[in-house]
């Protein structure tokens, strides 16, 4: 079958980190690229069995990791009804507070700085890795819901980062910002970014004036944000001046907190743009109202079919799997595409099409996507419901210290290396593959080693609770296969199932109810040190083994 | 060691071969020996194998007493070993070895392997799980700890964090598991010391650099993807595939045998040149609570296919080390969580037991039969165990000092405690010769009591000579009742009395050891 010609996402930003460079392996290129058997499934209701299988692939695909508790308590529902919960957007959270003590501008510890006064550049910085641990704290305490998970996906394609922008309140209004458009209108989650005093400062819109525009926003608004750079994008430099111009005028009020427009910088000269956007004009606009300017703006940019293609492009590549051929181009995304543009660009509405399709629960399609830092990171968390500790003081320490390690492991929230996001998202053809390499695969072992044995940074995973969340952990048999489950996508097969349980488990003895009478003296009498430690010592075993696999890796 | 202090040791010490109590002591100043010497110990490369008998092995059907044959014959009518099949010792009367264990049976009677009887601890564990975790980790029956001895040998010999190594003086794994996940036994302090070879299979593709099969899917593909990296990040994998590179023909293993294909591997990567101090090997189905024997024939059965399959393991793997030249850096010992009860239960099988007998081997092992038969009583009830005659961290001692040539200090911060040492591995082998104690102390009894059965109290007596006396009173549980002497003593005969007006009637064991010597007296406490 002919494949369709991987689409270049945005030539510039095509080269590589340097780290990444020195770390790929050479041998990956050797690698035999044999066909991968492909499917034609599309965007049909999907009718097939719904069954535990299909609830953790769509858990693990839209929240961090499948919880166990998530799980029991959407098991008996059906299809539609679970997807109609996880696309339930939730509250505002708690806004962060001031974990590093002393305070310039008077917050006082354990208050929220985010309405307060700017601090100077340390005060800036530690106010930010606050920001960075509360936010790892609402993705390890997110409800069964996509919300979340969508905070990070805005955030992935409308970047803005902390270390260019240095406003704390300002970066942390931006995540807001996400937040209340995450699964509302893209249009108007654009608008809202575009006037976003965080994104203002870090491409230059609060510069930009009549006279002498500054493109950067504008350039970016067309080839990373909307229409992107697909083989049917044909925008013009042209289209991007005009764009800037449309822009001039916005700029940012650090006591307030806001962006505002300042009418006497905004050009007030007509906007032309090209056949690709129709000929329109936009004519220019005095006074207040040239800030309504970018409303037409908008509306000529989002009547181009190519903005629901590229999104769809980039949700599926975020949700489902990177490699897009010809079928799936023609058999989701082109009518997801459609179902965005004629819901008037309703995230949720697309969402929820791609989520009970056909082609979402095709086995082909799961078990597939490689997980992304924050994906290993919280999801291990949440699937072995690690606690964390409930001062605020030591808990923001402990999201701080999760968050550095997916920093090592190459996602830093709030600071993708280029405003094109994580390469892993677009830069063919290895995609998510760039987030394994020989300097990752170790960093997320030796994670995954620490929690589940001493602890890492006094973090832990407590595998007695986890296994007794499971259906029935007495007997080894449903205990690995339950595990699995919900740790693994990729089916194991029975060896390696029978390998887990005699040789990991059982260390070697061949008579389950051995693991059985020790399970339920622990349920018994917890008090007895020596039972105890053996029974966490087996469970630590098993896990630490099942998380070192490379299936482990996959979701 | 320096060549000067070897001789200056050997001089005294060249000895004609002689035989005491099934020990023969070799003529350390054999010109074969020397030659091997200047080789072998200078660049210490000493490696120990463990061999880990999983599930409990019948100790008293793998080391039989023939001294005692009647009492263990009655003990277990249904499954015992006829007594003219046991295998005998070279110049060893009172015990033989199980018929499927012609293998070890030449290496004793080439002087190359050594068998210590009743192997314990006091007051034993008889859970498979907590007791593998004392074995492993040598701690005491009532003491958890976190840490495995061979870890925190390492820790010793290799100080530093673990992310510290490979390094460019250590570039070697300095633990190897093969067949399951690094074993608690290697857990240092902070973090393990151990890589583990998964199987056999998983050895060769790596040596191979072949991946397992994934399936034709988008998952297999990135399945593939993973595990390719996952391959080039084994800090470990060079040196492995480099050792193995060097040995391109191995001698013959019996087919079918998990624990030969394992050694294979052990034997490649020694003679490879690789500098791991510490392998562990394992095999299982010792649990043997029924049909043990067939019932027609009791030499044969399942516990007869698992003793021969440990036994042809082991000695195609002296054999094939011998052939690659590298026998002499090898000490390799068997031990299993625990033995079994003496009596046999009438499935064919037997339950849940006690001490046992370890077997070690080696070239420079001292070939011997330590210890006596385990007191076997006249009318055995199900609940009777062999008593220990050893301490399983006497043996670890023995084996770190005499084969790693670990010092004093070094040896009580491992192990915790002073340990009674052993006369496992001959001198040479750290460069120390001390003239081998004189055991042959079975015309003498260094321990009595009287009288004997007795009501309430009992006089016991005992004849000691230099250095700590040690005296423990165990049930017939094994439990440790009460440790009445350990200390030293001048050189005579003592006596105490031993008040067991409170304890339940039946069997008790007076425990003695002096330096080397040990001796189990039993006890008959009675209405």
């Amino acid at each position: 079958m002919a494949e369709l010609k991987a689409i270049p996402l945005s030539q510039p930003y095509r080269f590589m980190d340097r780290r990444q460079f020195l770390t790929l392996s050479p041998a990956r290129n050797a690698r035999n690229s044999k066909a991968v058997a492909r499917t034609a499934t599309g965007l049909t209701p999907y009718t097939g069995a719904w069954g535990i299988q299909q609830l953790i692939h769509l858990l693990k695909r839209t929240t961090f990791g499948a919880t166990p508790d998530n799980i029991n308590a959407l098991k008996g529902l059906g299809m539609q009804q679970v997807v109609d919960i996880l696309l339930t957007a939730q509250a505002d959270p708690t806004p962060p507070v001031n974990n590093y003590g002393s305070d310039s501008t008077g917050v006082a510890p354990g208050a929220s700085w985010v309405r307060a006064a700017q601090g100077d550049e340390m005060l800036e910085r530690k106010r930010i890795d606050s920001y960075k641990a509360w936010w790892v704290g609402q993705m390890l305490n997110q409800q069964a819901s996509i919300h979340e998970k969508m905070v990070l996906f805005w955030h992935n394609h409308f970047v803005t980062e902390t270390t260019m922008v240095n406003d704390s309140r300002f970066i942390y209004q931006y995540n807001l910002t996400l937040r209340h458009y995450a699964m509302g209108n893209f249009k108007a989650l654009t608008k809202a970014v575009t006037l976003d005093p965080c994104m203002l400062v870090y491409l230059n819109g609060y510069l930009n004036s009549k006279g002498a525009a500054d493109e950067n926003y504008a350039r970016e608004l067309h080839e990373l944000f909307t229409v992107g750079k697909g083989p049917d994008s044909h925008y013009t430099e042209d289209d991007v001046r005009a764009t800037a111009r449309v822009l001039t005028g916005f700029r940012v009020d650090r006591t307030a907190i806001v962006s505002t427009f300042n009418t006497t910088q905004h050009d007030i000269t007509n906007k032309q743009f090209s056949g690709f956007y129709g000929n329109k004009v936009i004519s220019g606009q005095t006074g207040p109202d040239g800030a309504a300017e970018v409303d037409s703006l908008l509306d000529i940019i989002f009547a181009q079919p190519e903005v629901a293609k590229f999104i769809c492009r980039k949700l599926y590549r975020f949700f489902v799997y990177y490699d897009i051929d010809q079928a799936t181009e023609a058999n989701v995304i082109l009518p997801l595409a459609d179902i965005f543009r004629s819901s008037g660009y309703d995230i949720k509405v697309t969402l929820n099409a791609l989520f009970t399709s056909e082609h979402f629960f095709d086995p082909l399609n799961m078990a597939c996507l490689i997980k992304s830092p924050v994906d290993f990171c919280i999801g291990m968390c949440r699937e072995f419901g690690v606690t964390f500790p409930t001062d605020y003081t030591t808990q923001y320490q402990r999201w701080g210290d999760l968050h550095n390690a997916m920093a090592v492991m190459l996602q830093n929230l709030g600071d993708p290396p280029l405003v094109a996001g994580w390469e892993a998202y677009y830069q063919e053809p290895a995609y998510h593959e760039l987030w394994i390499n020989t300097a990752t695969l170790p960093r997320r072992n030796q994670l995954s080693d620490g929690m589940i044995t001493a602890g890492y940074k006094n973090v832990k995973i407590d595998p007695l609770a986890f296994a007794d969340k499971l259906s029935n952990p007495g007997d080894p048999v449903a205990l690995v296969n339950d595990s699995l489950d919900i740790l693994y996508r990729v089916g194991v097969s029975d060896n390696v199932k029978t390998f887990l349980k005699d040789t990991i488990l059982l260390a070697g003895q061949s008579t389950n109810g051995y693991w059985t009478s020790a399970w339920n003296t622990y349920k018994s009498n917890p008090g007895d040190a020596a039972n105890t430690k053996e029974v966490t010592n087996h469970l630590q075993a098993l896990y630490k083994y099942i998380m070192n696999l490379s299936e482990y890796q996959l979701s | 060691m320096k060549r000067r202090d070897f001789l200056k040791y050997t001089a005294p010490a060249a000895i004609l071969p002689t035989i005491i109590n099934g020990f023969s002591i070799k003529a350390f100043g054999s010109s074969p020996m020397l030659a091997a010497l200047s080789g072998a110990a200078a660049d210490n490369d000493h490696v120990l194998v463990m061999i880990q008998l999983t599930g409990g092995n019948d100790g008293l059907n793998m080391v039989i007493p023939l001294d005692i044959y009647g009492k263990y014959q009655s003990a277990r009518t249904n499954i015992a070993i006829p007594e003219g099949k046991v295998l005998r010792l070279d110049n060893y009367l009172k015990s033989g070895l199980h018929p499927a264990m012609k293998g070890v049976q030449q290496l004793y009677n080439e002087g190359k392997a050594s068998i210590i009887q009743s192997v314990g601890y006091p007051s034993p564990n008889f859970s498979h799980f907590r007791a593998t975790d004392i074995w492993l980790t040598g701690s005491d029956s009532n003491e958890i700890l976190t840490s495995g001895w061979g870890g925190r040998y390492l820790d010793t010999k290799y100080p530093g964090p673990q992310d510290s190594y490979p390094n460019a003086d250590n570039p070697d794994p300095l633990a190897i598991q093969i067949g399951s996940i690094v074993s608690p036994a290697f857990q240092g302090a902070d973090a393990s010391r151990g890589m583990a070879i998964t199987s056999a299979t998983d050895f060769y593709n790596l040596i191979d650099g072949v991946m397992d099969p994934v399936p034709n899917t988008k998952a297999g593909k990135e399945l593939e993807y993973i595990r390719m990296i996952a391959k080039q990040t084994n800090s470990y994998e060079k040196a492995i595939k480099a050792a193995a590179s060097k040995v391109t023909s191995q001698g013959p293993y019996p087919a079918n045998n998990n624990l030969a294909d394992q050694l294979k591997i052990v034997a490649r990567l020694v003679a490879g040149g690789l500098k791991t101090r510490m392998y562990m090997v394992s095999t299982g189905g010792f649990d043997t609570h029924a049909s043990q024997t067939e019932s027609g024939d009791t030499t044969t059965g399942g516990h007869a296919k698992l003793l021969g399959g440990v036994s042809d393991a082991i000695k195609a793997f002296m054999d094939d080390l011998k052939g690659l030249k590298a026998s002499r850096r090898v000490v390799g010992m068997t031990f299993s969580e625990f033995g079994r009860r003496i009596k046999s239960n009438f499935s064919m099988g037997t339950d849940h037991g006690a001490a046992a007998p370890m077997i070690v081997f080696g070239d420079y092992v001292n070939q011997g039969v330590l210890g006596n038969s385990p007191a076997i009583p006249d009318n055995t009830s199900v609940a009777d165990n062999v008593p220990m005659q050893y301490d399983f961290r006497s043996v670890y001692a023995s084996i770190l000092e005499q084969w790693f040539c670990v010092d004093q200090t070094d040896l009580n911060k491992i192990l915790q405690k002073d340990y009674q040492r052993l006369p496992l591995i001959s001198g040479v082998a750290c460069g120390v010769i001390t003239g081998l104690p004189d055991l042959n102390t079975d015309d003498k009894k260094l321990i009595i009591n009287s009288p004997n059965p007795f009501t309430s109290a009992t006089t016991i007596t005992y004849i000691t000579g230099n250095g700590n006396t040690m005296i423990q009173i165990f049930d017939t549980m094994g439990r440790l009742v009460s440790v009445p002497v350990n200390k030293i003593h001048t050189p005579g005969t003592y006596t105490f009395t031993f008040d067991a007006e409170y304890l339940p009637n039946g069997v008790y064991y007076a425990r003695f050891q002096n330096g080397a010597v040990q001796q189990v007296r039993p006890m008959l406490k009675v209405k």
